[in-house]
């Protein structure tokens, strides 16, 4: 009798496991497909996953891979990313391949509410169906971790989900990107992966009181918000200056991290270290040659900005010209010249003499390396200056850098020096 | 033979001359040095170009340490166990392999140490000198040099040394540990035993290796067959 019980648990038991397993394989993403293919399609996932760097923002330092809780600091408060591990009860295991992409394409959760737009659908609408399932096929057959969410600490009224129904009607407009029929195959992927996955405006546009992008697929730079990172406009040669820049050149920086005509630094090292060094040559080339198009804009004008006096001015550029001999010479060489892959070149460098001279003083006191990458394992370091120099004599190199060898970029002050120390470095 | 050398030569030298002209020659970029030394100005800045550290609370002496020490230490503050935020900023982004390289290198260079600092009371040395030598069995804290090594120059691969580091950074760091500041891997026999002190402890401790004077070299390796008198995480890190 009490062996029948034994028995009739165990097969309950084996119901129960077989059923999970059953519902675990999601129809609508096995469909059609052969065991291959489906291995083929984790495959390609993992591929959009790392162009789209989702890790990025879904996984922790030192945390499990996408089990979330990385805090996004905002202007509205801050918001915790979720876990989407396939765990059932704390990460998306409950989820379809058509709520997925109703979160990716319209940005909503799978019991219908309204998402924040800190995740960027408003780029990853673009993403075609087929590769929003191939991303869904990866992050399924991910190890599913049991980590609860962190409720996100928003202040009134922004934590109230449902007024996100004025935003999107006013800054979200749905849909798949439409190949533009006058360009090469290779510049609509590029544009395609800049524009979607690779939601390259979240930085590098400017967004607007209410956190929108207004001038949507522009990239026409922007202040990064609570990080305090110019991110340079894409748009204008008289930032990053991509039109003149070779397209090895715009590969060669996404792919490695540096390059002859500069190197990546503060959140592009993030994006350069999890994303593009996994991105495959002709992607980043049909990026580059996108990027590269975008140039033919008009470039933002330039605004008039009075940040000391004439005399002032004279003062700081002479002993910034010291302070550079000194410190600065030895690497980046007499006349600016850089050299290339290791050191950037500050003459003739648009980003020396952008709108915002914050990202060349927070260098100049904190330092840092270009990302580690495949194509550039063991890059050279640049050393912090904050302990050694002064703000004044800090406004001073800055300014010096900002007029010499051609640069025409106003000087800065040591007030703005003195807060941009201000700023967390991490 | 010697005349079609020259006409080759000369051919040649033509031909970059024509090259050179026709891509308006960019200026030789000037030669870097292919190694660490130079990749590392960065941490140079702080830590002096021999890692001879600054007599400062916040720079502290990392030649000679213990290359697998070093190496757990680059990791926690990539992975933010452990925090500063120039460190963590500047590690953020580099590789297991190039952290790897980093510590080999630093745990290599042996600049001569400064001098001892006197300083501390006669009883707060004999308070110190109790606590590393003889740890307080009454409060179950293990004697300094039952981990760090008999001479406190640490034990290779994991193991720190305890002398030659300015007083300022040793007390704080202890402080850290108390405070739960400073982190390592599970089981954090550090925490454990922070936690057992009070801040008088911490300042004997601190005086008492203040005034040691470090032997020159390499510390020793631990003995695989030694037992901790606590279970270390970061001994057994990888």
């Amino acid at each position: 009798m009490k062996r029948n019980w034994i028995i009739a648990g165990i097969v309950v038991v084996a119901m129960v496991v077989a059923a999970t397993l059953f519902l675990g394989d999601d129809p609508a993403i096995s469909i059609g497909r052969h065991a291959a293919d489906r291995s083929e399609q984790v495959k390609h996932g993992e591929y959009l996953a790392r162009a789209g760097d989702c890790a990025g923002c879904h996984t922790a330092r030192g945390g499990a891979p996408y089990a979330g809780g990385v805090p996004i600091p905002t202007p509205f408060g801050t918001l915790y990313v979720p876990n989407i591990t396939p765990d059932h009860e704390t990460g998306i295991g409950g989820w379809s391949a058509d709520d997925f992409w109703q979160a990716m394409h319209d940005g909503r959760s799978k019991d219908g509410s309204l998402l924040y737009p800190a995740f960027p659908y408003t780029n990853y609408t673009k993403v075609k169906r087929a590769d929003v399932d191939d991303l869904f096929a990866y992050i399924k057959s991910l190890q599913p971790i049991k980590q609860p969410n962190r409720p996100h600490e928003l202040a009134f009224p922004y934590n109230q989900r449902r007024l996100l129904i004025g935003w999107r009607a006013l800054y979200f407009k749905p849909g798949e990107y439409q190949d533009d029929p006058a360009q090469s195959p290779q510049w609509n992927r590029g544009a395609y992966l800049v524009q979607g996955l690779g939601h390259c405006d979240a930085c590098h546009s400017a967004r607007n009181m209410m956190g929108a992008i207004t001038d949507m697929g522009e990239i026409a730079g922007g202040l990064i918000p609570v990080q305090n990172w110019y991110a340079p406009a894409l748009n204008s040669n008289r930032e990053t200056g991509l039109g003149d820049w070779q397209i090895d050149e715009v590969v060669d920086l996404l792919k490695t991290g540096v390059s002859a005509r500069g190197a990546a630094f503060g959140p592009m090292a993030i994006v350069v270290h999890d994303s593009l060094q996994y991105v495959s040559d002709a992607d980043l080339t049909g990026m580059a040659l996108y990027l590269k198009s975008q140039t033919q804009r008009n470039a933002p004008a330039e605004p008039a900005q009075v940040r000391v006096t004439d005399k002032q001015a004279e003062a700081l550029i002479e002993q910034g010209g010291k302070v550079y001999e000194k410190h600065c010479a030895e690497c980046h060489q007499k006349q600016g010249e850089g050299v290339p892959r290791i050191y950037p070149p500050l003459v003739n460098n648009e980003s020396i003499a952008m709108r915002h001279p914050i990202n060349g003083i927070r260098i100049v006191v904190n330092g840092g390396f270009p990302p580690s990458t495949q194509g550039n394992p063991r890059p050279y370091g640049m050393p912090p200056f904050g302990h050694l120099l002064s703000d004044y004599e800090i406004a001073a190199v800055v300014s010096y850098v900002r007029q010499s060898w051609g640069n025409h970029a106003p000087p800065v002050s040591p007030a703005e020096v003195a807060s941009a120390r201000g700023v967390p470095v991490d | 033979m010697q005349l079609m050398r020259f006409v080759l030569t000369l051919l040649a030298v033509c031909s970059l001359g024509a090259l050179s002209h026709l891509h308006a020659a960019p200026p030789t970029p000037a030669q870097v040095p292919d190694t660490l030394e130079q990749r590392l100005l960065a941490c140079a800045a702080c830590h002096g170009k021999q890692g001879e550290g600054m007599r400062s609370e916040f720079y502290p002496r990392l030649a000679g340490k213990p290359a697998g020490y070093l190496y757990n230490q680059l990791l926690n503050f990539r992975e933010r166990r452990r925090r500063f935020d120039v460190m963590n900023y500047m590690v953020s982004y580099l590789s297991d392999a190039y952290l790897h390289e980093i510590a080999e290198y630093y745990a290599n260079l042996h600049p001569p140490y400064p001098p001892p600092v006197p300083a501390a009371s006669a009883e707060a040395l004999a308070r110190g000198e109790m606590l590393v030598i003889k740890g307080d069995a009454g409060r179950n804290i293990p004697p300094c040099n039952a981990c760090h090594g008999e001479a406190l120059t640490g034990l290779a691969p994991a193991i720190p040394g305890l002398i030659g580091l300015s007083p300022g950074y040793v007390g704080k760091q202890m402080g850290a540990w108390r405070v739960r500041e400073r982190k390592a891997e599970q089981p954090d026999c550090m925490a454990q035993i922070a936690a057992l002190l009070d801040p008088g402890d911490i300042s004997a401790i601190v005086a008492y290796l203040a005034a040691q004077r470090p032997p020159a070299g390499a510390p020793p390796t631990l003995n695989p067959s030694t037992k901790l008198p606590l279970e270390c995480g970061s001994v057994t890190q990888k």
